[in-house]
Order: C-alpha cells, then sequence, then structure tokens
C-alpha cells in the first residue's frame, strides 16, 4: 500500500516562481506581472473529493495587509514544532526563499518592503474567484467556513453580521462552525443561524443547563461528493465563556468534549461514513492533541489560531489543515477515497494576492453594497503612521502599543492593558489610519474602556493566568488569546516556568520602579468578559488619541522580556 | 480628561479572591481516601470521571462518573476547604452504575474519583480542572 505521505504535492503556490532573485531589485509590478492568477490556482486534480477551507475571516471583505508573527512561542511537546516556527527559521523548514511571493505570505521579516512590492492580500471577491476556480474543476467541492466570520470590522459590529452572512451565502457554504459569532449575543446567534442555508455544526455546543447537545447547532453533517458518502463533524471553539463574556450566550455550554467527539466519530462511520471531516475552531494545538486522542477522524480543518501552513500536519491516520486568517488564504484539499478509506491527498495553500487574483464581478458589487451606507464615516482619516502597525504575535504588537499608550494618556493611567486577540490586520509605513483601520483593530460588542484601580499583586495575579492560558504544556488547558498587551509597565516573563513561577520584575516605566504589591495603581483596559463595565468604547479612545497625534511615530519597544524559549 | 465616578467603576474581574497557584491537596481529603479503600491499593482502570479541562464557572462545574460493576463510587474535590463532594452508592439492582453532579472549585485543583468494586477491589481517577479568570481569547 502507498503511504499518505506519497500523495502529498508540496504546494508553497509561488515560492518556485520566482527564484532567490533578492527581494530589493523588482519593482511591484514586476513583481505582479511575475505572479500570475494561473499560477496561484494551478492545481491537478485529484482523487474523487475535493474540500475548499476558509476561517477566521474576521469580517475582513476588502484586500488588506497581515503580518504573521515573529513570535509565536511552542512549549511542552510543541516546543519547536509547527506552528510555533517564524520568520527565516519558518523559511529553511519549508524551503522558502527570501524575499519570495511565499516568504510575504507565510512569515514574518523585511514585512513592510515585500509589502510594497507584493501588494495587499484578501479580499472576499477575489476569495470568491478561487472558490469558483475550484468548483470549475470539482463541482461538488465542499466549502466550509471554520468561524470567527461574524466579526471583526466596521460594518460587521454596526449591521451585527449581517454584511458578512450576506457576502458569505454568495459564496455558498457547506458548513460553518463558530466563536466569535457568539458574542453578538446569543439572541443574534439564534436569527442568523436559522435563517442560513447551509448547516451550523458544532458537537461541543451545549446546553447550559441540561447539558446536552443544543438544539440549534447539529453536531454534523452528511455530504454526498464524488460518490462519496462525507460526514462534516462541527467543533465550535471551546472555551466561548471563558475566553468571551459568557453572559452574552448564557445559555450554552462549550468544552472540548472529546469523548463526545469520539461518539460523533463512531456514530457516523456506524451510518457509512466513509470519510470523517472535522471542521474545527479548537486552535492548532489543541486539534493536534485532539487528532491523538480521538481514532478516525481522516481531516480535520484547523481555526483559532490564524497559523498558515503550507503543508498538511500528520497525526497518526489524520491530516491537520492550516488555513490562516482574514481571508489571506484558502486551502484546497483533494482525497482519494476508496473502499471507505482515505487512500491519499493532495493539498495546496492558495494566498489571495489581491493584485494578482481578479475580483469576482457579482461579490465584489455585493462588497460595496454591504458597505455603501457607512463609507463616508468608515473612509475618514484620522491620521497617519510612520511605522508598521500590527498585531499578531505572543507578545505587545505595534499597534497594542498604540492603543495602550491611547488607554493611558486618554484614560490618565498608570498601566494599560489590551487584550491578546490574534486578529487586526496591519497598515504598513506611510499608510492613513482611517476609522474603518481603527475598528479593524477594535470593534467588539464589549468594547468599553473601563479604569480601575489594582493592586500590584493582582496585577500579577492577572499576567500569570493569562500566561498559563498560552503557555501551559499541555494544550488542552490553553485556553485561547496570545499574552495580554501592557503598556506603561515592563515585565520578564519564562515561558517554561508553572503558573504563579512566570512573571517577574515588574517595573511602572514611568519611574523605573518595582511594582509594588500592597500599592494600587491606576489601570485602563478593554474588553472585560464582565458584564456592566463602563467607560468610553475604545475605538473612540484610540481615534481621539490618533487624532491628537496627527501621525504616529514609528513604535520599537522591548518592556517585555522573554526567557525559557 | 475629567472622569465621572460611573466611569471609574471598578473593573471587578470577579476573581479578586482567585489564587495563582493551583490549590494544594487539602489533608483532609487524603483521609477521606484512606477512609473510604481502608487503605487499600488503587487500580487505574474500570472507572471513568468527566470533567472538563478548564471550568465556564468554578462555581457550577459538572461533572460525571461511571464505573461499570461498581458498589460505590466517592468524588472528592481536592483542594476544597471541605473536600468531599459525594458518595454514590449503587445497590445490586441498579441499572448502571453512574452518576452526574456539578460542583462548586475554590480554585484550580484536581477532582478525584475512586470506585468500590463488587469484588472489593477500588479504581480511582482524577482530572485536573483548571478555574481561570478569563478574557483575552484570541
Amino acid at each position: 500500500m502507498i503511504s499518505r505521505r506519497d500523495f502529498l504535492q508540496v504546494s508553497m503556490a509561488a515560492s518556485a516562481l520566482l527564484g532567490a532573485s533578492g527581494f530589493g531589485s523588482w519593482s511591484r509590478l514586476a513583481a505582479q506581472q511575475a505572479l500570475t492568477q494561473d499560477q496561484l490556482l494551478q492545481f491537478d486534480t485529484f482523487g474523487n473529493v475535493s474540500l475548499i477551507h476558509v476561517t477566521d475571516i474576521h469580517a475582513q471583505l476588502k484586500p488588506l495587509y497581515f503580518r504573521e508573527p515573529s513570535v509565536n512561542l511552542g512549549v511542552g511537546g510543541n516546543k519547536g514544532a509547527v506552528p510555533h516556527v517564524t520568520g527565516a527559521d519558518f523559511r529553511r523548514l519549508y524551503g522558502i526563499d527570501d524575499g519570495s511571493p511565499s516568504h510575504y505570505a507565510l512569515s514574518s521579516g523585511d514585512f513592510a518592503a515585500l509589502a510594497g512590492m507584493y501588494g495587499k492580500v484578501g479580499g472576499m471577491d477575489r476569495v470568491a474567484t478561487v472558490i469558483n476556480a475550484i468548483r470549475a474543476d470539482r463541482p461538488d467541492a465542499l466549502l466550509l467556513d471554520g468561524g470567527d466570520t461574524w466579526h471583526g470590522s466596521y460594518t460587521c459590529l454596526k449591521t451585527e453580521g449581517q454584511d458578512m452572512v450576506n457576502v458569505m451565502n454568495a459564496l455558498k457554504p457547506d458548513a460553518m462552525t463558530f466563536h466569535w459569532e457568539f458574542t453578538l449575543g446569543s439572541a443574534r446567534v439564534q436569527e442568523l443561524v436559522e435563517g442560513l442555508p447551509f448547516a451550523a455544526l458544532g458537537q461541543n455546543i451545549f446546553d447550559a443547563e441540561w447539558d446536552e447537545p443544543a438544539e440549534l447547532f447539529k453536531p454534523y453533517k452528511f455530504y454526498e461528493t464524488g460518490g462519496v458518502k462525507v460526514a462534516v463533524i462541527g467543533q465550535a471553539f471551546p472555551y466561548m465563556p471563558i475566553a468571551n463574556p459568557g453572559w452574552m450566550f448564557p445559555e450554552y455550554s462549550f468544552g472540548i468534549r472529546d469523548e463526545h467527539m469520539q461518539q460523533m466519530v463512531d456514530e457516523v462511520r456506524a451510518q457509512g461514513a466513509e470519510l470523517v471531516v472535522c471542521l474545527s475552531h479548537n486552535g492548532f494545538d489543541v486539534d493536534k492533541k485532539m487528532a491523538g486522542v480521538v481514532k478516525g477522524i481522516d481531516v480535520i480543518l484547523t481555526g483559532h489560531t490564524h497559523d498558515a501552513l503550507p503543508e498538511p500536519v500528520l497525526v497518526g491516520e489524520t491530516i491537520l489543515i492550516a488555513s490562516g486568517s482574514n481571508g489571506k488564504f484558502v486551502s484546497r484539499v483533494d482525497l482519494d477515497v476508496r473502499d471507505g478509506r482515505m487512500m491519499g491527498f493532495r493539498h495546496k495553500l492558495i494566498p489571495i494576492f489581491s493584485d494578482v487574483i481578479t475580483p469576482d464581478a457579482e461579490v465584489a458589487a455585493l462588497i460595496d453594497e454591504q458597505r455603501a451606507p457607512y463609507e463616508a464615516e468608515m473612509s475618514e482619516v484620522i491620521g497617519q503612521t510612520e511605522g508598521l502597525l500590527y498585531r499578531r504575535g505572543n507578545f505587545n504588537g505595534t499597534w497594542d502599543d498604540l492603543i495602550c499608550d491611547a488607554l493611558l494618556s486618554e484614560r490618565d493611567a498608570q498601566i494599560a492593558m489590551s487584550p491578546g486577540v490574534r486578529w487586526g490586520p496591519s497598515l504598513v509605513p506611510g499608510q492613513d489610519i482611517t476609522r474603518e483601520d481603527i475598528f479593524n483593530v477594535t470593534s467588539m460588542s464589549y468594547g468599553k474602556a473601563y479604569r480601575s484601580e489594582m493592586k500590584g499583586e493582582f496585577i500579577k495575579v492577572i499576567l500569570e493566568d493569562v500566561a498559563d492560558n498560552i503557555f501551559n504544556p499541555d494544550p488542552y488547558y490553553q485556553q485561547g488569546g496570545d499574552m495580554v498587551r501592557i503598556g506603561g509597565m515592563g515585565y520578564r516573563i519564562d515561558v517554561s516556568k508553572p503558573q504563579g513561577e512566570r512573571i517577574s520584575e515588574m517595573t511602572l516605566l514611568a519611574t523605573g520602579e518595582p511594582i509594588d504589591p500592597a500599592k494600587s495603581y491606576v489601570v485602563a483596559g478593554w474588553a472585560s468578559v464582565n458584564e456592566g463595565t463602563e467607560g468610553p468604547q475604545i475605538w473612540d479612545v484610540v481615534e481621539s488619541h490618533i487624532s491628537k497625534l496627527g501621525t504616529v511615530p514609528p513604535i520599537d519597544r522591548d518592556s517585555v522580556t522573554v526567557t525559557g524559549t | 480628561m475629567q472622569m465621572t465616578r460611573r466611569d471609574t467603576l471598578a473593573l471587578g474581574l470577579g476573581a479578586a479572591a482567585l489564587t495563582i497557584l493551583p490549590f494544594r491537596v487539602n489533608a483532609a481529603a487524603e483521609d477521606k481516601i484512606a477512609e473510604f479503600t481502608g487503605g487499600a491499593e488503587t487500580s487505574g482502570t474500570g472507572l471513568t470521571l468527566t470533567a472538563p479541562e478548564i471550568a465556564e464557572n468554578g462555581n457550577t462545574v459538572p461533572i460525571s462518573v461511571s464505573a461499570p460493576g461498581a458498589t460505590a463510587i466517592l468524588v472528592l474535590a481536592t483542594g476544597n476547604p471541605t473536600p468531599g463532594v459525594a458518595t454514590f452508592t449503587f445497590g445490586p439492582l441498579a441499572g448502571s452504575q453512574d452518576a452526574s453532579t456539578r460542583i462548586r472549585l475554590a480554585g484550580t485543583q484536581d477532582v478525584v474519583a475512586i470506585a468500590k468494586m463488587a469484588d472489593g477491589s477500588f479504581a480511582k481517577a482524577s482530572s485536573t480542572v483548571k478555574v481561570t479568570i478569563g478574557g483575552c481569547g484570541g
């Protein structure tokens, strides 16, 4: 028998196209001319089933810049394992040439220069073109959306997700699972889900009162495609009420529930499923662990942690596919399923270079229609940035530093805290900062900026708690986001230590003095998960700060020292 | 910038009492186990304890135990001030030896279950449940 690995087609879409010419030597036009839509879409159709995976779009309908992380630390058994490999190490691992389109799309380093050359990425009208092209090859390909779709932009906030529902419906997905969608509140989620022309899946979405599967969400759905009976099992984000405000959706309980996942796999196999696909929002490391615990899943389409991997990761007989975020990538997975078994696969992570892929006219018009009522207020220029503004990474990005600065000055605080979310596009040096850009990194249904006094001791408790939610060596105990972003205070963290021993040398930057456990400090922050949080909306705080600055100078801070990596 | 009283309302993370270290095993838990088993050895098979990895609400954590053939199952929250949660006893006519309940956990700790089998042997299962402040969900 031929092993699955033999079927693997290494697919870094464009890495070989330009060679190692060094990125300084071409104009952007040349870069675009060298890269064609046909090359990006090139794929030798394989087997009898095709899956198309998009995830973590975060309501980004239009092309954008998105810098991949330079710091993404793995701990425990995942130390040094993908996706915890970044920058040049990532490129060496996958044989990606420096300065190549794949360098720009998949890794950090020289981001601003490469952005100038290759331009923006994403745009749901471009994604539509790619999906249509795959469907032209394979008309019954399944389109699966991993969630975090109805959150993250000005129009999404104002329409409570309606803009995304309208645009996604036009792409005709077959199924979807969920995370940030629930922060619209359970009533709105129910309203939108009931109107979906495709399956809303989540085997781990339970009724909180009765601790039994919630009626609104089905655990799985069967599809007949290429003569194969395919079961798609949904897995919503497991830590909804912990990482996000549970009071907004008190009817629901989540959790990983891997025993129940095993039951569902066994159930669909008993009903004749020849291929079992898990559409997951667990996050990569949790999915990797689950793939080893639950037997019988052929493909896990992972989401939540925004990783983009050019090759599947194999765990036993299961392949894990990581398709990035923000509409920057579409994964195509072709499978050969025979005699009730997955015999082989071919995979391609397709980067959506916005200047290379022709927008689908119909979807482009639909996007503009969603945006039209808000265009004037969204496009207002608030300031300019001289440096690169980005968020993604385990610790503060420059966007977070700017947001923390806004909290410190506008809220007259000593210390600022900003949540370690993974969403939020980047802005390149020289770009205008519009109101829309500010909403892209702040919009949420619980965005009020609190101001509070906290003892030094309690600030440490918070940092230790959040650090354990990302650096616990067991992925099942990692609750979600990256490290909370801190302004006005420096600290040292040893990621290899247990909870309670990771954080040290907390220092108030304004005075250079150590944080006194017994002393109270004025702390400003946003995105509290507690009901009744009061204060101005964070986007108003940030807008006010940027408009006062006019031009935001480049930000380069090193107030967090990381060890134990 | 002028601050109103309402603006300064405390964030109230709702966890001011939460300590940063996992709760230590209460000595009373060891006593309870010794009392239940009479000091006998416990095996790792025959008992399934289901608990969430991270509690959605530390005040009401759903757990369930299942031990086919057991006559009694002891459940302990080893880090609580009073570790005893429940002892479920099953008569000879019991259709199954399963039980579910919700328990309150003072902080991150191990929940332990011990089943007494019909032949007098004991099985033990343990699960760490994390109680966290939350927030920051990527």
